[in-house]
């Protein structure tokens, strides 16, 4: 994986760019630098402004305040064609009435490259993508995934020093969105481009990029690798977002050293962990993943350490998981998946067993009240 | 669309736009208000209108002379459009069900009469309806009757040529509300337990509303304008609106009242658009609006029926 | 039954349109002078409209006219369509709202409002009005023709292309108007048939010194039915046909690919 971008000089700058469609706020005060050669995935809900940065970038809009640097010079007001920027667009907007040889080669066009550069590059890339030997068939005449094997070898062709990729796998069927993913990934190692990628997809951003921005309603709510998203959320938002997550109230009852704290937590006493720096008294949300929750038929548990009683509500069968809703004996509902015990074939989840519940120390995030 | 950086394109655009509007401005606005003024205008004794306010002419328009010319040319229309609807609808579904082989050349044969000088084609009407006419000899020919029957400068002529001429203005609107309607949804109807008949007034009917009055539109207002109809097939006898305001203008010389006439139908047409709006308003509900937004869901009910092809032939 | 049913009334409604059409072809070549009776088959009254040279005159004048409306409202209508799909301004939905409304006006209340504008800037009626009137009359038509067509395309080809470095002038050249041509080629032929065909906003829009040929036409009609009408008549159905089926042929280019 690639460091985070503060000893690479960034491809791409963001500072303090805001854009507002008459009185409604697109984007916040985004700050954001990308890595050359680095694959980061805005990720988030319709609306939230990924887009909005695209087009920012890519030079379709013009942002109302702050500026855009892309490889240290200012391209705030440049106009799109003017920008070493190239999209792949969501319904890849290929031009229906060129081949795909035409369309590979508009920009080489556009640019006055030779007939001979013009050729050579068309015919590499189109190699590259596996599309070679349907260069002269029209957009129509080829699938999903072939129009969209175009759309890239279209943009890469130019050289760009960015790649951006509007939601580009929305009109794929799922088996081929898996495929296309790896292939995107893979020609990405190869060809060193910066890729900024866009999608309300979280399987997807995390399984193609080196960090993750994850946004809503105009800001960036937390931007890390895939791992850091999922397992350390910052805030409320990002945890709900990624993922099924447990969500408990608690109040600090003490501080001890080295970050660990004391805490009542759904009226039990437990020993919490955090990074974050809490107060006595103060009131906290404890956050866990259905799948870091272990837990026991109530004749089988322990009884050490820390654990809440409960009892199971629904047992979901999920093929290599089996999904636990359960309500603690405080009454808050919460959910767990437990993986197939394959020493214990035999252990069996049923509506109205009682069950213990813990998880392992450490494994909680911890926010203040408001969730961030 | 957002202002692009670099300014790029904003000649053309400055260009376009700036075009676009001094044509609608001169020839479409200008002239409107021109027509205007001129109806609350007076009369004059040489020139066509001078420079004197009245509303003489709206008060003319109140009398018994153009309220009889109203009521017959309104009754006239209001029926062809009636039968032109009750004829056309059932016609536009069959065409739209209809196998898509065979769909194209269906909707063509529509399209070619919609094009066709309705002139030529009032004037080959006479060659049907006339004293002389395929009719009268067919029934003579079978002995039905003994004497021509006298079709021709009737109102039921002018009737028979106004629902002749204006029927594919009905049909290609109905087409293009009648072939975007989802079948799935009249499945659905049934399948929740309505009948064919249930299904079409519930379903159908509404989806298709957009279609329909766009196409009573292409009908209505015509069947009142265009005075050859019934100039040719109905004789002189009854004067209709269109010959009335023509006369105005060509023999009459009052232009004043003309324009005074003309309002009716610029009044007539002001109604309709606002309700072919609402109904298409009502049907695209909240779905995304179409690019322009302008009246609807984006579409234009000549459009639709101009450029049906477009749509059909895919 | 239904089946049955079905068809008769669909052949039924399709006589209604072509009977009438067909008899008048059928007449034009009748010898004899009335419509009573065939008297054999003739071509003579067509050769007697090629020697009538007002008539002539006047098909020469709507020729010129046609062809210079239907040019003008395509470069005009082909302009609004283009800004009207690729830029957002200030009033443009009242824009289009102004093509709708022009679409469906009367063409009645267009010849005669336009009448007025002519006579109160004291222009003399004649070519250049009619002109004028018919590019207004038929402009409406070419821009929603080119609208519906570039509807048709995903609304980001233009961005792509610049995306790709071309400049908007471009743009529109390489992307936009060879897509749009088709249609824009349509809608030339199809006001070209509306120009030759307009009776309506013609009777008021032209003088005495410029007489065209629907209007002529309409003279000759109002005196019933004559053998040389039948052949004038079928002529302009089979030009209309033609250009029609013409029209959309072109609509078909690039389409079927």
């Amino acid at each position: 994986m690639l460091d985070t971008p503060v000893s690479a000089p960034p491809i791409i700058e963001l500072r303090g760019v805001a854009k507002y469609y008459g009185s409604t706020a697109a984007l916040h005060n985004i700050n954001l630098s990308i890595a050359n050669g680095e694959f980061l995935t805005l990720l988030g809900p319709s609306g939230c402004g990924k887009t909005t940065i695209l087009r920012l970038i890519s030079g379709f809009e013009s942002p109302s305040r702050g500026e855009l640097l892309l490889n240290g010079e200012d391209i705030t007001d440049a106009a799109p064609e003017r920008r070493q920027v190239n999209t792949v667009f969501q319904n890849y907007a290929l031009f229906p009435h060129m081949s795909v040889w035409d369309n590979v080669a508009f920009g080489l066009k556009m640019q006055r490259r030779s007939r001979a550069e013009i050729s050579d590059r068309v015919s590499e890339v189109l190699r590259r993508v596996h599309m070679e030997a349907l260069a002269d068939r029209k957009p129509r005449q080829l699938s999903g995934g072939q129009q969209q094997r175009v759309a890239i070898a279209r943009a890469i062709v130019n050289n760009p020093l960015l790649l951006l990729l509007d939601e580009p796998f929305s009109a794929l069927d799922f088996k081929l969105r898996k495929q296309m993913q790896l292939e995107i990934k893979h020609l990405q190692r190869q060809i060193g481009i910066t890729f900024v990628f866009v999608t309300h997809d979280q399987e997807e951003a995390f399984a193609m990029s080196d960090r993750v921005a994850v946004m809503n309603e105009g800001e960036i709510r937390q931007i890390g690798s895939s791992q850091e998203i999922y397992e350390e959320p910052e805030n409320l938002f990002v945890a709900h977002f990624v993922g099924e997550i447990n969500v408990l109230e608690a109040t600090i009852t003490s501080r001890l050293d080295d970050g660990a704290y004391t805490a009542n937590v759904e009226g039990k006493d437990f020993k919490l962990r955090s990074k974050r720096e809490f107060e006595a008294g103060e009131d906290v949300k404890v956050l866990l993943r259905p799948e870091d929750l272990i837990v026991y038929l109530e004749n089988e548990h322990p009884f050490t350490g820390q654990f809440f009683l409960g009892r199971i509500d629904e047992a979901i069968y999920k093929g290599a998981t089996v999904d636990i809703l359960l309500t603690l004996d405080s009454g808050r509902k919460l959910q767990a998946a437990e993986f197939f015990n394959e020493d214990d074939v035999d252990i069996s989840y049923s509506p109205g067993d009682r069950v213990a519940l813990s998880w392992v120390e450490g494994w909680e995030v911890v926010l203040d009240s408001e969730g961030e | 669309m957002p202002r692009l950086p670099g300014g790029g394109g904003s000649a053309f655009r400055a260009f376009g736009i700036s075009v676009t509007w001094f044509w609608l401005g001169a020839f479409a606005l200008l002239p409107s208000l021109a027509l205007l003024l001129v109806s609350v205008l007076d009369r004059g004794e040489l020139d066509f209108f001078i420079p004197a306010l009245t509303l003489g002419n709206y008060r003319e328009l109140l009398g018994p002379v153009f309220l009889r010319v109203l009521w017959d040319s309104v009754r006239l229309a209001f029926f062809s459009t009636l039968v032109c609807l009750l004829a056309g609808y059932p016609f536009a579904y069959h065409i739209a069900r209809a196998r898509p082989k065979w769909r194209p050349w269906l909707l063509l044969l529509v399209i070619i009469p919609f094009w066709t000088n309705s002139l030529i084609r009032t004037y080959a009407l006479i060659l049907i309806i006339g004293a002389q006419g395929m009719v009268n000899r067919l029934l003579m020919a079978l002995g039905l009757i003994d004497a021509p029957l006298v079709i021709m400068y009737t109102d039921f002529a002018v009737f028979v040529g106004l629902t002749y001429t204006l029927l594919p203005f009905m049909v290609l609107p109905l087409y293009a509300s009648i072939e975007k309607l989802d079948t799935n949804l009249l499945d659905a109807a049934r399948d929740l337990g309505a009948g064919s008949l249930r299904a079409f007034w519930h379903i159908t009917l509404p989806l298709t509303l957009p279609g329909i009055v766009a196409g009573c539109m292409l009908v209505f207002l015509p069947s009142l304008g265009i005075f050859y109809v019934p100039e040719i097939l109905g004789g002189a006898k009854n004067m209709l609106l269109g010959t009335f305001i023509k006369n105005q203008f060509l023999v009459a010389n009052n232009w004043p009242l003309g324009a005074a006439a003309s309002a009716v139908l610029t009044l007539a047409l002001i109604l309709m658009a606002g309700l072919y709006r609402l109904s298409s308003l009502r049907v695209a509900g909240r779905e995304k609006k179409g690019l322009l937004g302008g009246n609807g869901d984006g579409k234009n009910p000549r459009r639709e029926a101009a450029n049906l092809p477009e749509a059909a032939l895919r | 039954m239904m089946r049955s049913l079905k068809r008769a009334y669909m052949g039924l409604v399709y006589a209604f349109f072509y009977l009438p059409l067909f008899v008048v072809f059928v007449y034009s070549f009748n010898s004899g002078k009335y419509t009573t009776n065939w008297g054999g088959f003739s071509t003579r009254w067509y050769e007697s409209l090629v020697s009538n040279s007002a008539l002539l005159d006047a098909a020469l004048n709507s020729l010129m006219v046609a062809v210079c409306a239907a040019s003008l409202a395509t470069f005009l209508g082909t302009l609004t369509a283009l800004s009207v799909k690729r830029y957002h301004f200030p009033g443009r939905r009242v824009m289009y709202g102004g093509i709708f409304l022009l679409t469906v006006s009367p063409d009645i209340v267009m010849g005669i409002s336009l009448l007025v504008m002519f006579i109160a800037l004291k222009m003399e009626l004649g070519f250049v009005t009619i002109l004028l009137a018919h590019t207004t009359l038929c402009a409406p038509f070419v821009a929603v023709t080119v609208l519906a067509r570039l509807e048709e395309f995903d609304e980001h080809l233009i961005e792509a292309a610049r995306d790709l470095g071309a400049s908007e002038a471009a743009a529109f050249r390489h992307v936009l108007l060879p897509l749009a041509f088709p249609a824009i080629a349509a809608g030339w032929l199809l006001s070209f048939t509306l120009s030759m065909d307009d009776v309506l906003i013609s009777t008021f829009t032209t003088g005495p010194s410029f007489e065209v040929l629907p209007v002529k036409i309409y003279s000759m009609v109002k005196l019933g039915v004559k053998p040389d009408v039948n052949a004038l008549s079928a002529i302009m159905f089979l030009f209309t046909l033609f250009f029609v089926l013409l029209a959309q042929a072109v609509s078909q280019i690039r389409r079927k690919q």
